[in-house]
């Protein structure tokens, strides 16, 4: 018998996560993602926006790592930069839906009836508007930025936690303990704190992960329409958007950044994947 | 199923009137004076004038919005501001793009996902089912415009095979079109077919465990044939779900595609109305935009009555 842990999410533990590939993947990648948007902080090779016009289209080398772009700004240093943009965009994006989709899933669960039947039309009528369309309506409206990027990715993703949270809210108020707490007169309100969100924890935390990802591909690819971070801040969708102009002369300034992107998509990805397995093993043999 | 088709049909025109509320008010209503918006900071307050006159911002918000969508009903989407044409015209043209470019993107999905989903259901655990996970995996991560310009460095850059972007326009021959939209389509594909691999991937693993394919089996049934006449038919349940949502992405899609191709396209189109500060084109194409997305979800809920015929009566 092993002693029963509070609150931890039920199958997981330091070893079994060792012996999970995907999960070690992307745990690493996704680690280094931070790392690197921490590090660029306090340190890059070179300042990510100094302009050195002598020095620019620089192939690799010893002295800029990735070359330099049309501006003679260090490659390296911009993506390492870049990082900062993607992970603030992915934490604030996700914090939305998570803040405002746990809160409406969890009450829709909680009173049931009309509130339900409402709030899933409206999930329903928000799924059929896409992130880019809400974003290039907000870009109309208040002007292309980081934070329209953020709105336009946090509202879609509201939906997306609403629907989660009351599925699996439900599906807690249905249980036997759920029934105790309530004869031993607690109410809505304290249940839902005390026992239902508690027991939803692992999907919501799974989902986050993925709609992690998924906002960083939006932000790069809204920076890369121009409706989304504008410079001098480093985006790696706008670095990219500034490459398609050299395709010819310098093709690899459009490597470096879509690399980066890739792999943190991935990592967070593979992460959200080996957290899924490890919180409900019964999925694992068939994926 | 006369009464299923008239409820949904019910909730898509109720979604859709909800939807063009929104983008009135988003942006009709908020923005304050849409003519002074759309003039910029430079225009004299004679300009303005006029504009507000011809906008009809002097009437009463309902007033305008029943206007605009009284003119919709009739074919008539108000004229364009930075192209001085009627803006039906105008996304007429665009949508000889977008249409095409979409169903090319989700024929390629189909082709590219059914068969290697039902191949790594199939061949379960084997490393040839690894490789095809590793591969949607990557898929996933990519991002489209990112493939898209890497296609372009390898096609139209260096083998110089396809055009790196600009269409020619349909009247110069099918092949001509359909090769400039080759290289857009394949990149909007991509991911949604490693999204769909996986979903039929599962969606097959999952019947293959069911009772029935065990009898079939059990009765002499040889393997293939259980896959193709028991298996699929069930599998495509959810298959149709991602597909009508995939769908609904790929429309989306085409606005970021359409930029890095040069397309003359619906996205295009928008993402050019916000540069040009041209309200009226923004407004109906987004609303055309999301029309599509949602005639498509409700096309996607018929189908489900069609291959299911259980949901018929059980869905609410």
């Amino acid at each position: 018998m092993t002693p029963a842990r509070a609150s931890t999410i039920p199958g997981m533990s330091l070893g079994r996560g060792l012996r999970h590939p995907s999960l070690c993947i992307g745990a690493v990648l996704t680690l280094a993602l931070v790392v690197m948007a921490l590090l660029s902080l306090v340190w890059t090779p070179w300042p990510p926006d100094g302009i050195d016009i002598p020095h620019r289209l620089l192939s690799p080398g010893a002295h800029h790592w990735l070359g330099t772009d049309q501006f003679g700004r260090d490659v390296l240093s911009m993506v390492m930069a870049g990082a900062q943009t993607s992970l603030m965009v992915g934490v604030l994006a996700v914090a939305i839906g998570i803040g405002l989709g746990v809160l409406l899933g969890a009450s829709a669960a909680a009173l049931g009836g009309i509130c339900e039947e409402a709030l899933m039309r409206l999930t329903d009528f928000t799924f059929a508007f896409p992130a880019i369309l809400t974003a290039i309506m907000l870009a109309a409206i208040i002007g292309p930025g980081t934070l329209t990027v953020v709105f336009a990715i946090g509202i879609f993703n509201v939906p997306v936690f609403a629907r989660l949270t009351r599925g699996a809210a439900k599906a807690v108020w249905a249980r036997d303990y759920i029934l105790a707490a309530r004869a031993a007169g607690k109410g809505r309100f304290a249940i839902t704190i005390e026992h239902v969100l508690p027991n939803i924890m692992a999907p919501i935390l799974v989902q986050g992960t993925i709609q992690f990802a998924t906002a960083i591909l939006a932000e790069a690819a809204l920076s890369y329409l121009g409706l989304g971070t504008m410079p001098p801040q480093p985006s790696w969708g706008r670095m990219l958007f500034e490459a398609q102009t050299f395709l010819f002369t310098a093709p690899r300034l459009a490597v470096f950044p879509g690399v980066a992107i890739a792999l943190a998509v991935l990592g967070l990805n593979l992460l959200g994947d080996g957290l899924r397995d490890l919180a409900d093993p019964r999925l694992r043999r068939r994926r | 199923m006369g009464l299923y088709l008239l409820k949904r049909l019910g909730g898509l025109l109720a979604t859709l009137v909800a939807a063009s509320i929104v983008i009135f008010l988003a942006l009709e209503v908020l923005p304050g004076d849409a003519a002074e918006m759309q003039l910029g900071q430079n225009a004299t307050p004679a300009q303005v004038l006029a504009l507000r006159t011809e906008l009809r911002l002097n009437r009463p918000a309902v007033e305008r919005y029943l206007v605009w969508i009284g003119g919709m009903a009739r074919g008539d989407f108000g004229q364009s501001y930075s192209y001085e044409v009627p803006v039906s015209g105008l996304i007429e043209q665009r949508l000889q793009v977008t249409i095409p470019l979409a169903f090319l993107a989700m024929a390629l999905t189909i082709l590219l996902a059914l068969p290697a989903g039902i191949f790594a259901a199939d061949h379960h655990g084997r490393p040839s089912d690894v490789a095809v996970s590793g591969l949607t995996q990557l898929g996933l991560a990519i991002p489209n415009f990112w493939l898209a310009i890497l296609l372009v460095l390898l096609f139209a850059v260096a083998l110089h095979l396809f055009p790196s972007g600009g269409f020619p326009g349909w009247n110069h021959g099918l092949w001509p079109g359909l090769r400039a939209l080759l290289l857009p389509a394949v990149s909007l594909a991509a991911v949604q077919a490693a999204i769909l691999t996986r979903i039929t991937r599962s969606a097959v693993l999952e019947v293959l465990g069911e009772d029935f394919v065990r009898t079939a089996r059990a009765k002499g049934l040889s393997r293939p044939a259980t896959l193709w006449r028991h298996v699929l038919r069930n599998a495509l349940i959810s298959v149709v779900t991602i597909m009508g949502l995939q769908f609904a992405y790929l429309v989306a899609g085409t606005i970021v595609i359409e930029n890095v191709f040069y397309l003359p396209g619906l996205g295009r189109l928008v993402f050019q109305a916000i540069a040009n500060r041209d309200l009226v084109v923004v407004k109906n194409a987004v609303l055309l935009l999301a029309a599509m997305v949602m005639v498509i979800n409700f096309i996607v809920d018929l189908l489900y009555a069609v291959i299911d015929p259980r949901l018929r009566i059980s869905r609410p």
